[in-house]
């Protein structure tokens, strides 16, 4: 059993189906679904976890790219721009995972580590320089 | 004991011995204070975070034909231009045109003063827009232009208020979330923030004010500039520790400098939701050791430093003036304090990390014989408390 965090882009077109229902029913995955923005006649996003043998996983991602959804494993919906970060901290205890944190308590230093991100969006909220900013 | 101008002797020739404030704890604690204090030259002190009482003079020069403006707006932002005819006065909290502020709670507050002087720092394009009433001699009524910061005659920054000795840690202990100049702070206590360099902060390295003074050289932004005068609301008269820590806000410097000779990254806007926009800035302060004592106070570190809890639901919005306790620098940047026997989540508002790396160049500016220091012309009060205003009746 492995997790991936995936970022689904729709396109207009494919707004209308109903891809997560056949990946858990068809395809035996768990989802756990982060955020998302899918709007009929509009583009759409989905950040979610995929759970599930990788067997599973990777027949339900071939499954999904039979459609014209983009699977972005790399890029996620929030994105921290180490340049606009200047590592004040503010962000440190509205972080619900620990995503952003200072692993040396010594330099104070602050670093993101994306695959701890659920997306919440309280940095977005906090963070006086702007440094934290969504896809959508 | 050394002199002001050994020192520089030493700097100018390459042969300073120079250390950050955080590296003379460990130093001092090995070779012992004597040796130390013959030894080391200078010690670098630092500190990065949003300092509102902070602004800019600039000169436009003259327009063809030329123009008095009496209302400007940088990117829309309000300049004052309440003095000469091409002059204005840019200040960091100053919001823009339309912001709708807080009408729709929690406001963003996305642009305001302090972005403007980050992007003229920056070298970016900002626009003027000036109106005037016109006068005989300057006929021009408006004007619309872009300018960047090499097209102005002078940019200099003019800080009332920089590098607070101290200051509070900001809690709410009412039952619904506030936003304040400290940040989100959610309700019962649920995480605190706080604001200072600490152990490399430099009022907190000379508490008496020993060596820093009007007419230091500070390093501001990366720029080569003074203190001007005592900070607003200076009040040293507040009560101290063993180490000469305040226990509360105390000592304040009013800085100067080039921003022409300015860095960016030291010159950052600030968008506090719910509250309003700031600068942050990056100030480094050399400590010239002239004697023991002066070496002694540097050593100050983070378990020494003791700042006031306090809550910002009621006691600072009320000016009750009750505390609720203290914590140490050292507790505040664990990530987590315990307070009342709850834990709370700690944030702070100044980066310690851009406060080391600013102590850092400023060590090697010196030993690199490019940053002198400087004795002051006048020292600052060490004697003075901050008084309230009062709301009067009427003129009797």
């Amino acid at each position: 059993m492995i997790t991936k965090k995936l970022l689904l882009y729709f396109p207009e077109c494919e707004t209308e189906k109903p891809i997560v229902y056949k990946l858990v029913k068809d395809f035996n995955l768990m989802i756990n679904i982060f955020r998302a923005k899918v709007t009929p006649d509009e583009e759409g996003y989905l950040v979610l976890d995929i759970g599930g043998d990788e067997e599973d996983i990777e027949k339900g991602l071939a499954y999904v790219r039979t459609f014209k959804v983009e699977i972005n494993e790399t890029n996620k919906g929030v994105r921290w721009d180490q340049d606009r970060c200047t590592a004040c901290g503010n962000c440190l205890p509205h972080c619900p995972t620990g995503a952003l944190h200072v692993p040396d308590r010594g330099n104070m230093k602050v670093v993101f580590e994306a695959t701890r991100c659920i997306e919440c969006l309280s940095c977005l909220r906090n963070c006086p320089f702007g440094a934290c900013s969504s896809l959508f | 004991m050394k002199t002001y101008s050994e020192i520089n002797e030493k700097i100018a020739s390459g042969k300073a011995i120079v250390l950050t404030a955080e590296e003379i704890i460990d130093y001092v604690d090995r070779k012992g204070l004597k040796a130390a204090a013959d030894e080391v030259d200078v010690v670098t002190t630092a500190t990065f975070g949003p300092m509102c009482s902070s602004g800019c003079f600039l000169n436009f020069g003259h327009s063809n034909p030329k123009m008095r403006i009496s209302e400007a707006w940088l990117d829309d932002v309000l300049a004052y231009s309440g003095i000469a005819a091409v002059d204005v006065y840019m200040g960091a909290t100053q919001l823009r045109h339309n912001d709708p502020a807080n009408m729709y709670y929690p406001g963003e507050f996305r642009f305001g003063g302090g972005h403007v002087i980050e992007k003229l720092v920056a070298g970016k394009k900002v626009q003027l827009f000036g109106l005037s009433y016109g006068t005989d001699e300057y006929p021009l009524r408006e004007v619309r232009t872009w300018f960047d910061i090499n097209d102005l005659n002078q940019a200099v920054m003019v800080n009332p208020r920089n590098c607070y000795q101290n200051y509070n840690l900001a809690v709410n202990c009412s039952d619904k979330p506030i936003y304040t100049y400290l940040g989100y702070l959610r309700p019962n206590m649920r995480n605190l923030t706080y604001c200072s360099a600490g152990q490399l902060s430099p009022l907190l390295n000379d508490p008496f004010y020993m060596t820093i003074g009007i007419g230091t050289r500070v390093w501001l932004a990366g720029a080569q500039g003074h203190v001007y005068a005592e900070g607003t609301q200076h009040a040293p008269s507040t009560e101290r520790n063993e180490f000469g820590v305040p226990t509360g806000g105390a000592g304040t410097l009013a800085l100067t400098g080039d921003m022409k000779q300015m860095d960016a990254n030291f010159v950052r806007g600030v968008s506090l939701k719910g509250y309003g926009v700031s600068l942050a800035l990056g100030v480094g302060i050399p400590i010239p050791i002239l004697n023991e004592t002066i070496l002694r106070h540097t050593t100050v570190r983070d378990r020494d430093i003791q700042a006031p809890i306090v809550d910002y639901a009621k006691d600072y919005a009320q000016a009750t003036g009750t505390v609720l306790g203290y914590l140490s620098y050292e507790e505040l940047k664990s990530g987590e304090v315990v307070i009342q026997d709850k834990k709370v989540k700690t944030g702070s508002l100044s980066s310690y990390s851009k406060a080391l790396e600013i102590a850092e160049i400023l060590k090697s500016e010196i030993r690199e014989g490019h940053f002198l220091v400087s004795e002051p012309i006048t020292p600052l009060p060490k004697v003075q408390e901050m008084k309230p205003l009062l709301v009067r009746e009427n003129d009797a």
